[in-house]
């Protein structure tokens, strides 16, 4: 009863059931184009932090704040991820697709909530911020798109695990699923809690902004929201660095240093990852110590952990295979000869390093219960946070593009030579971006504030000019970065609309026997199959993961430091 | 063949080997699933809601 038609990508071999190329198509399509509503929200905000700019009026800049945070946060990243769900399962696994009927209604639902959502906001009356906080209240269809949105990406998840499923019971691979997929899976059950959680709080939310409920407690629905708001992070971080070990074997032919310890790094996401929802209320009264401290740090300096673990066997994995082909001198050759012109590759190393030095750090910092204060509702949370889902997880995602829609459409990318620097303009106008926020912030200019001058507040406040100085500053690199977003979509939407068709090299030989399916290149069966890279000489990566972790004791250390000079109460 | 990987069962080479425990875990995606909804939802989402139920109300 396996009705599935297939073609085989000539460029890798894959064999590709049809309704999952359509289905990868459509979801990652969606997701650039909200990308690109949710940027240009993005930039009206920067625009209107940068003091001298001052773009938006007050009651358009929480809009924009709002749509910013929805549109890319949620929408951007969920679809390309459901995109990445069906890659990881139909694909690689060599099989059919679970039930493309429901991974359609997963489209439509995702879609049409998310416009349902965006309609609300464009309204004017639902500038709650994407965290929607009770008790600010939005307009019930604020939370109805939200709901949708949300089921929509439960149905994708479904799909993805059935499709493990058929395809273990098809024997249509053997042993374990390949690492990448282990990755997805992961995200996948993160998203499940996610999405659970996310059911839990906003259905009551949704009644009580109807008028069926009349009150919801505060501190029980940010326990509860950060359950989603946390977890889904967490479902950007397993797919991206999914996407690293994808990336690594599709370039470089790259297998992990080890499968038992890097499949040993997402079971602790699995188990622990989630519990660090608890950093977001670690300055909330209410909660006791033991709580915050479990959550926080004893059970999350696992998962920690397991991000040190992937950091260290992506980059391993990559200089294995490179010496492998003979790049042996000395400890960088195997780096610097690497494809540094070659968008999939820079981009995916760049948010690799920028994903540990910039979010990883501050990420800890701020988790530390008796930290977080320094920095608690100021920039540098935003500023964290590009650090970890747009130089880590997007550029992940920009990086993979740049393979996936040429491979999948068959089709040239339009602008070979803007895409070269495309991950540059963008990656380290972001990491500016990031580091800048995280700057001010440390000063204590907060986050979500229209005015920092408060130049209408009852009380007066003044910031120092560095603070001013690096908002604005921040408001440049926006725009550099924002230059970079531009050319990515314009790349991908004009790839996709007139890019060349590629001529299928693989053509070449029409022998005599059937058409017979050209076999998958090393590259694709390096990401879709089990197995280690057989060596852990690697020195050039451990000289960059010492430096990591120097960094990042120092900079530890010198917030403790910093901590005792915060209250300069006198 | 049975076609889930649950109980003892020799590895897909066909050797006799039997699958390490851990790898047998890591296989049963449903499992998986299991323990990555339980775990944050007792020790996060319960224990948290129960605290904060447990405030008193002001007078
Ligand atoms: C051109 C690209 C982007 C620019 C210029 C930009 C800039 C900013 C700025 C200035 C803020 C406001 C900070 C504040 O006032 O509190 C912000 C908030 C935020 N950004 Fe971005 N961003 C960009 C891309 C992204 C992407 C790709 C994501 C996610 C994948 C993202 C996620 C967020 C979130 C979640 C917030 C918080 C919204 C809130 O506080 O409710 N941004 N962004
Ligand atoms: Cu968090």
């Amino acid at each position: 009863m396996t009705t599935a038609l297939f073609r085989t990508c000539p460029d890798t071999g894959f064999k590709i059931d049809l309704k999952v190329d359509k289905l990868i198509k459509w979801n990652a399509v969606t997701a650039i184009v909200f990308l690109m509503v949710g940027g240009v929200f993005g930039l009206g905000v920067a625009m209107t932090r940068w003091p001298a700019v001052h773009l938006l009026p007050a009651d358009w800049f929480y809009l924009a704040l709002t749509a910013h945070g929805v549109d890319v946060l949620l929408v951007w990243l969920i679809f390309f991820e459901m995109a990445l769900l069906y890659f990881c399962s139909a694909i690689l696994l060599n099989s059919r697709l679970a039930a493309p009927k429901v991974a359609w209604v997963q489209y439509g639902m995702m879609l049409v909530g998310a416009l349902i959502t965006n309609v609300a906001i464009l309204q004017g009356d639902s500038s709650v911020m994407f965290t929607s906080y009770v008790p600010m209240k939005a307009a019930p269809a604020f939370y109805l798109g939200i709901i949708l949105f949300a089921v929509g990406a439960l149905m994708g998840c479904f799909v993805f695990l059935g499709t493990l499923y058929i395809a273990k019971k098809e024997k249509t691979y053997e042993g374990s699923i390949p690492l990448v997929t282990f990755g997805a899976l992961t995200a996948c059950i993160i998203a499940i809690f996610t999405i659970g959680a996310g059911a839990v709080i906003l259905i009551p939310t949704l009644l009580w902004s109807m008028d069926f409920i009349n009150y919801i407690d505060p501190l029980i629905y940010k326990v509860i929201w950060w359950a989603l708001g946390h977890a889904s992070q967490q479902v950007n971080v397993a797919a991206h660095i999914s996407v690293w070990y994808a990336i690594a074997a599709i370039l470089f032919g790259a297998k992990p240093l080890s499968e038992k310890v890097s499949r040993t790094a997402f079971f602790l996401y699995i188990l622990f990852l989630q519990l660090a929802s608890a950093h977001h209320l670690l300055v909330d009264p209410g909660l006791s110590s033991e709580y915050k401290i479990f959550n926080t740090s004893y059970a999350l300096y696992l998962a920690v952990l397991a991000s040190m673990i992937h950091g260290l066997t992506v980059p391993g994995a990559i200089e294995a295979a490179q010496r492998k082909k003979g790049y042996n001198k000395g400890l960088f050759e195997w780096l610097r000869k690497a494809p540094w012109g070659n968008p999939v590759f820079s981009g995916m190393f760049l948010s690799l390093n920028m994903f540990g030095f910039l979010g990883g750090i501050s990420g800890v910092m701020m988790g530390t219960e008796q930290l977080n204060i320094i920095i608690h509702n100021t920039i540098y949370v935003p500023g964290h946070f590009h650090g970890t889902v747009v130089v880590g997880t997007t550029l992940a995602f920009m990086a993979f593009s740049y393979w996936l829609v040429p491979t999948l459409w068959q089709r040239e990318l339009v602008f070979p030579k803007l895409a070269k620097w495309q991950p540059y303009l963008f990656g380290l106008g972001m990491g500016m971006v990031s580091v800048l926020m995280m700057g001010a912030g440390t000063l204590g200019v907060p986050r979500r504030l229209w005015d920092m001058s408060y130049s209408d507040a009852a009380m007066p406040y003044e910031f120092p000019a560095a603070a001013f100085l690096m908002m604005g500053l921040n408001g440049v690199f926006a725009l550099v970065a924002g230059v970079g977003a531009i050319i990515f979509i314009v790349q991908m939407v004009g790839t996709v609309m007139w890019g060349k068709k590629k001529v299928p090299a693989a053509a070449a030989p029409e022998t005599a026997a059937a058409p017979a399916a050209p076999a998958r290149t090393p590259e694709a069966s390096a990401v879709s199959s089990y197995g280690s890279a057989g060596t852990m000489e690697v020195p050039g990566t451990f000289v960059l993961a010492l430096i990591f972790l120097v960094t990042f004791m120092l900079y530890y250390f010198v917030n403790w430091k910093y901590l005792s000079s915060v209250w300069g109460l006198s | 063949m049975s076609d889930q990987n649950t109980g003892a069962q020799a590895s897909p080479e066909g050797g006799g080997e039997p699958i390490p425990v851990m790898q047998r875990i890591l296989d049963n995606p449903f499992l998986l699933v299991f323990l990555g909804v339980t775990i944050p939802s007792v020790f996060y989402i319960l224990w948290g809601v129960m605290e904060v139920l447990a405030i008193p109300n002001a007078p």
